[in-house]
């Protein structure tokens, strides 16, 4: 008996509209076909500057040293969130002090915004991961604006119309203006800047920030004179300062009340809200990057025990994934940043 | 009448030895597993937004119960084999299936360890939810997270390849060959 005549293209036509259809889902979800996506690559990028990228270092805040020391919980913060990490006790710190620019070789008079990044592991296997800066509040409200800030060429008009268009820039711009300089990292007070939600044993969110609020106290020196100090004064004074004995911060966890802009980081909170000290950072010795314990470390500010977790704040997760794409770089330029 | 040598009406009149349903139910399991944490892993780098962290907070322990869904599914093949595909199928795409199924197994015990491995190298905690953390199973290392990330992105593409490839041959044998291969495998009673 006969088959009904059947096309033999029909099949195969069937065959490669799936395979296309399935090859085509695949790229548009990789960005392959969104030129205009903010992909974590095309943020990296946004940071190098004209001379492209130092290889081996971080993309950015790319000039730093490393330090060990602990975290002494006071017990305080256990009220606020179940991480180990506030129960009362001693916790390993590996950090580092850094400020923010592309270039490891950076002068450190150059430096305005200074970071604080640590990394405190707790005995139950966890890690908490926090790289935090001197700014009271972050230059804009969304990584895509932060995203077209780096973009924006480094000329006063467009820089003018960058801050028509994210008026939010002033807050930053006025600290950057006014705020004192100091001549240590032990002087600086290191800020969250983005907002996380902290869970406490009985299961209760609240949204905080946190600061690391300096025991030394800042000495006010002029802008001007901290290039007189040579190129690397911040990691020479930091270095001594510990030799002869530990520097302190008390870290402050600030609650925020209903209303309060938890997902903009470039808008402080109102003075006056709960404010509980958790404990102190001590920081014991001072190692150079090359060689340190700090020096392979992603301070991903997504890298958090139970008990903390992110917030609406959008800034953390595009952190997040444009640090890895920092660390999946530099990590493959090893031979460019050798041990000394 | 029909004519038992002629393959299509062979496929029509008599049913072929399945997989067992155990096996075809590994099988359909681990194929959105595969499939999902194809487009998770590509959808993860590509995207600055919470869905980062939300994609990434899925691809590991997805990762991880894959890895377990593959032990189980190779012990079980291990044990009860596979139905033998036709007689008449050519040799070299006979080759070909034994081949892609090996290419398989070995890209799914492959890179669930290369993910687990790189992140160990990369010295992050492997959180797979709540508080739950795997513990590294290599040392950190830069160079060595250099590798297995190269190797993990390189064969992911691989992989995906060879999913097209996977849907495009058992089509093929539905609509083309309609040799019974595809049934097989697929669903229902039996």
């Amino acid at each position: 008996m006969a088959e009904p005549a059947r096309s033999i293209l029909a099949p195969f036509l069937a065959i490669g509209l799936v395979v296309a259809g399935g090859a085509g889902a695949f790229a548009y979800t990789a960005g392959w076909l969104s030129p205009d996506r903010l992909t974590p690559d095309r943020m990296v990028d946004a940071f190098a500057p004209p001379g492209g990228p130092a290889p081996g270092h971080r993309r950015n805040h790319a000039k730093g040293v490393c330090f060990t020391g602990v975290f002494e919980a006071n017990g305080a913060g256990a009220a606020l969130s179940r991480a180990r990490v506030f129960a009362t006790g001693g916790y390993p710190v590996v950090g580092r002090f850094n400020f923010g620019t592309p270039d490891p070789n950076a002068p450190d008079a150059t430096a305005r915004a200074r970071g604080l990044s640590i990394k405190v592991s707790t005995p139950d296997g966890q890690e908490w991961r926090s790289a935090m800066i001197s700014a009271p509040v972050f230059p804009v409200s969304t990584p895509q604006a932060f995203y077209e800030l780096l973009k924006t060429p480094k000329d006063p008009n467009a820089m003018k119309a960058f801050a028509a268009a994210h008026p939010e820039i002033g807050a930053f711009g006025a600290w950057a203006k006014s705020a004192p300089w100091t001549a240590s990292y032990a002087e600086e007070r290191y800020n969250s800047l983005n907002s996380f939600i902290f869970t406490d044993s009985g299961g209760e969110d609240r949204a905080v920030r946190w600061s690391f609020i300096p025991e030394a106290t800042p000495v006010p020196v002029p802008a001007e004179d901290l290039p007189k100090r040579g190129r690397d004064f911040l990691e020479k004074e930091i270095a001594e300062r510990i030799a002869a004995g530990p520097a302190r911060w008390t870290l402050a966890v600030t609650v925020a009340e209903p209303g309060d802009p938890t997902a903009d980081p470039s808008k402080a909170w109102p003075a006056g809200r709960k404010t509980v000290e958790v404990g102190k950072l001590v920081a014991q010795k001072i190692e150079p990057e090359a060689d340190g314990p700090c020096r392979d470390v992603n301070f991903d500010p997504t890298v958090l025990p139970s008990g903390i977790r992110t917030s609406d704040d959008q800034f953390p997760a595009a952190r997040s994934a444009a640090y890895a794409v920092s660390f999946d770089r530099r990590s493959a330029e090893a031979k460019d940043y050798p041990a000394k | 009448m029909t004519i038992v040598s002629e393959p299509r009406a062979a496929a029509m009149t008599e049913s072929r030895p399945r997989f067992t349903p155990l096996q075809r139910a590994l099988h359909w399991l681990m194929a959105i597993g595969v499939l999902s944490m194809l487009f998770i892993g590509v959808g993860m780098v590509s995207t600055v937004t919470q869905t980062h962290l939300t994609l990434v907070s899925i691809h590991k322990p997805l990762g991880i119960a894959l890895l377990v869904l593959v032990i189980i599914r190779i012990a079980v093949r291990l044990t009860t084999g596979a139905p033998a595909l036709p007689a008449d199928l050519p040799e070299p795409m006979k080759l070909a299936a034994k081949l892609s199924h090996l290419a398989f197994y070995g890209l799914m015990v492959s890179m669930p360890l290369i993910g687990w491995a790189m992140l160990s190298a990369a010295d992050y905690p492997i959180t797979l939810w709540g508080g739950f953390t795997l513990p590294p199973i290599v040392s950190p290392s830069r160079e060595l997270h250099a590798w297995l990330w190269d190797a993990h992105r390189t064969l992911a593409f691989c992989f995906f390849a060879l999913v097209l490839l996977h849907i495009a041959a058992a089509l093929f044998h539905v609509l083309v060959r309609r040799d019974g291969v595809f049934q097989q495998m697929a669903g229902g009673e039996g």
